[in-house]
């Protein structure tokens, strides 16, 4: 995520989100109106024209997803935002782009749940959904900042990944995040991923075919006879309906959650924050993040060995960075603005202790709140 | 006269759909019109979505997209957007189309982007087994209505007139060669295209309903459309049973949505600078 430093910019969260989706390329946005991300949209369409790129107002979020799918199968970066309530209505044809492996952005800017919950207060309620919305067996990537900066920058890598690894991504934002300010140094130029695209002449294509990279090469259409089929079922190597195959069945379905296993390690973000010698490790990502670097700060200040990990890449779970860095600490604490999501996955692979801080009633975690829980475990 | 096989993938075939479908007739019909218009192969794509009318794509040799159960639409207004010089067309039916996909019809009916939508229309959920659909008559036999279906359909074909379809048209399986006629048409005209065909479900509703085998149900057709030219010289009443045939809106007072967007661009750009900094 290096890049040369840019200009230096006052911006909102969201608005960090909608000027880095057009940095990284993308060229059409479809969206439906929903608060608290409504301000990509607004942006996106007032932005995108001015960059060759179209901004459509879809009828509902299931469109709206149909429609960037849509869009990258013809060979254009797309994306999509939303909240709680509207990416749920997304994760059908969610499932569809990881499936036909179709590069996407989904950002959800998260408010609390379920149904219409408190619009719109932040939450964290939609990491689950952000893994496993849609049915059946299937990766998904899935990334979440922090800060006005980090929105920016991690959606330039959420673009690139889905472009590299084909598959789509969700930037799992929140309302703090989204309608935030903060200084940005909106960098001049940021690195670019595009899609492989085949060397294959179109008889010999295979659309689906990978090598040991487990990545599938994509063709552009309307031209040299690439009139290839993608599917929602099962498919074999040309893409057309398995119905008798089991095997095949099976060889596509493990090898698109192995396209994500093998480049995991590329994937993974994040950031620690006095580790070295943390008895007391907190793991956070997201808003809570800014209130869990104020408590250890304090906690520092108090002669407390607490230490902060911060997850910017939350799915695939960073498991081998979790294990590593609880190794030596005592307490591992999980402040979540939910009512404890990724703790699981942090229990799953923690060496020591872990103790959750939760709360899901649309206010934040106060640093005090994460400083009063390490004392109480310590 | 080129071979219809010359835009089908027979390696495909056979086909899934049962003895006596319509789907194989509306299939026909709508290779023909892009033969005759001679359309490059390459330039025309084909979006489904989920039913027995989402799998006319498999057997097509075009750029072909089976989707999710009544996105086709959505899907293919987004790929329109990415590739605007291609021909791109949806085939759906009366579950896929009017049923859960129906918002998508409104909305690409309203923005008449340049889209032709052919809803092949069997009067059931075929695929799922015999289901009621929204555009099953009052009254027939469903295998969710066997004591008769009590939900009332609805013209289609109004729906989307009411929604701003700039080309609204219907054919049956019986009238093939006028479906040929009307799908080349609505391929050829700039702007949201529809056409709705009548087909024949032997299977999953005539069976059921005791209309008789393929060659019955495609009598029925024959006997219940009144071309358009011909409306008049019926009653209302006469009417009541029948639907009506051929081309049924043209208008041309709608700019088509891409270039709509063209035009949006040139705004945007003349202002660059003075909006959203």
């Amino acid at each position: 995520m290096k890049s040369k430093a840019g200009t230096v910019r006052f911006m909102q969260g969201n608005e960090a989100v909608a000027e880095a989706a057009i940095a990284a390329g993308v060229k059409i946005f479809a969206g439906y109106p929903i608060t608290p991300a409504s301000e990509i949209s607004e942006i996106m369409s007032i932005r995108l024209p001015q960059e060759d790129g179209i901004y459509i107002q879809m009828e509902d979020e299931l469109a709206s997803m149909g429609a960037i799918i849509g869009a990258s199968m013809g060979g254009k970066k797309s994306m999509t935002a939303t909240s709680g309530p509207g990416f749920s209505l997304m994760q059908e044809n969610l499932g569809f782009a990881a499936m036909v492996e179709i590069p996407c952005l989904i950002v959800d800017v998260m408010r609390v749940g379920p149904a219409s919950g408190m619009p719109t207060h932040p939450s964290q309620g939609d990491v689950m959904q952000s893994r496993w919305g849609t049915h059946g067996d299937h990766p998904m990537v899935v990334l979440s900042p922090a800060t006005v900066t980090e929105a920016y920058n991690l959606t330039v890598e959420a673009i690139n990944i889905s472009e590299k690894l084909r598959t789509p991504v969700i930037l799992l934002s929140d309302a703090i995040v989204g309608h935030l300010k903060e200084k940005i140094e909106v960098p001049e130029k940021v690195k670019l991923i595009n899609r492989k695209m085949t060397r294959q002449p179109a008889e010999k294509y295979l659309p689906f075919a990978t090598g040991e990279d487990c990545i599938p090469e994509f063709a552009e259409r309307g031209q040299d006879g690439y009139r290839y089929h993608m599917c929602s079922n099962v498919h074999n190597e040309l893409g057309f309906p398995n119905d008798s195959g089991h095997d095949a069945a099976e060889r596509m379905l493990k090898r698109i959650h192995r396209k994500i296993e093998i480049h995991q390690d590329e994937i993974t973000f994040y950031n620690t924050f006095d580790v070295e010698d943390a008895e007391i490790l907190i793991i956070a990502y997201g808003c809570v993040t800014r209130s869990a670097k104020d408590a250890v700060k304090t906690l520092r200040q108090e002669g407390i060995k607490a230490g902060l990990l911060q997850l910017q890449t939350i799915w695939p779970f960073p498991d081998k960075i979790v294990r590593r860095f609880t190794a030596n600490v005592k307490t591992v604490v999980v402040p979540e603005m939910n009512l404890g999501q990724l703790i699981s996955e942090v229990r799953l692979n923690s060496c020591a202790e872990v103790v959750g801080l939760n709360r899901a009633d649309g206010l934040v975690i106060s640093p005090q709140a994460i400083i009063d829980k390490v004392k109480e475990v310590k | 006269m080129l071979q219809i096989k010359e835009h089908m993938r027979v390696n495909k075939l056979p086909h899934i759909w049962c003895p006596g479908c319509g789907d194989g007739t509306v299939a026909k019909s709508m290779i023909q019109a892009i033969q005759k218009l001679k359309y490059d192969k390459d330039n025309v794509t084909v979006v489904t979505g989920i039913g027995c009318s989402s799998r006319m794509n498999n057997i097509m040799d075009y750029n072909t997209f089976q989707t999710t159960h009544g996105r086709a639409i959505a899907y293919a207004t987004g790929f329109k957007m990415a590739k605007p010089e291609m021909k791109v067309i949806v085939v759906t039916g009366d579950g896929d189309g009017a049923g859960i996909g129906g918002n998508h019809l409104i909305h690409a009916a309203r923005r008449n982007i340049d889209l032709t939508v052919i809803l092949i229309n069997n009067y059931i959920f075929g695929m799922t087994g015999g289901q009621f659909s929204p555009l099953t008559p009052h009254g027939d036999i469903a295998s969710t209505s066997i004591y008769k279906n009590i939900e009332y359909p609805f013209d289609i074909c109004k729906l989307v007139e009411g929604a701003g379809a700039t080309y609204i048209a219907r054919g049956t399986a019986y009238h093939y060669a006028l479906t040929e006629k009307l799908i080349s048409k609505a391929l050829e005209h700039k702007g949201f295209s529809f056409v709705e065909v009548i087909t024949q479900c032997p299977t999953a509703y005539g069976k059921r309903n005791k209309m008789g085998d393929p060659y019955d149900l495609l009598m029925w057709q024959k006997d219940h459309a009144v071309p358009v030219e011909q409306v008049s010289k019926f009653s209302q009443e006469e009417l009541e049973d029948k639907f009506i045939i051929g081309e049924i809106l043209v208008r041309n007072d709608r700019t088509e949505f891409i270039e709509a967007n063209e035009q949006l661009k040139e705004r945007a750009r003349s202002i660059k600078g003075g909006a959203g900094k």
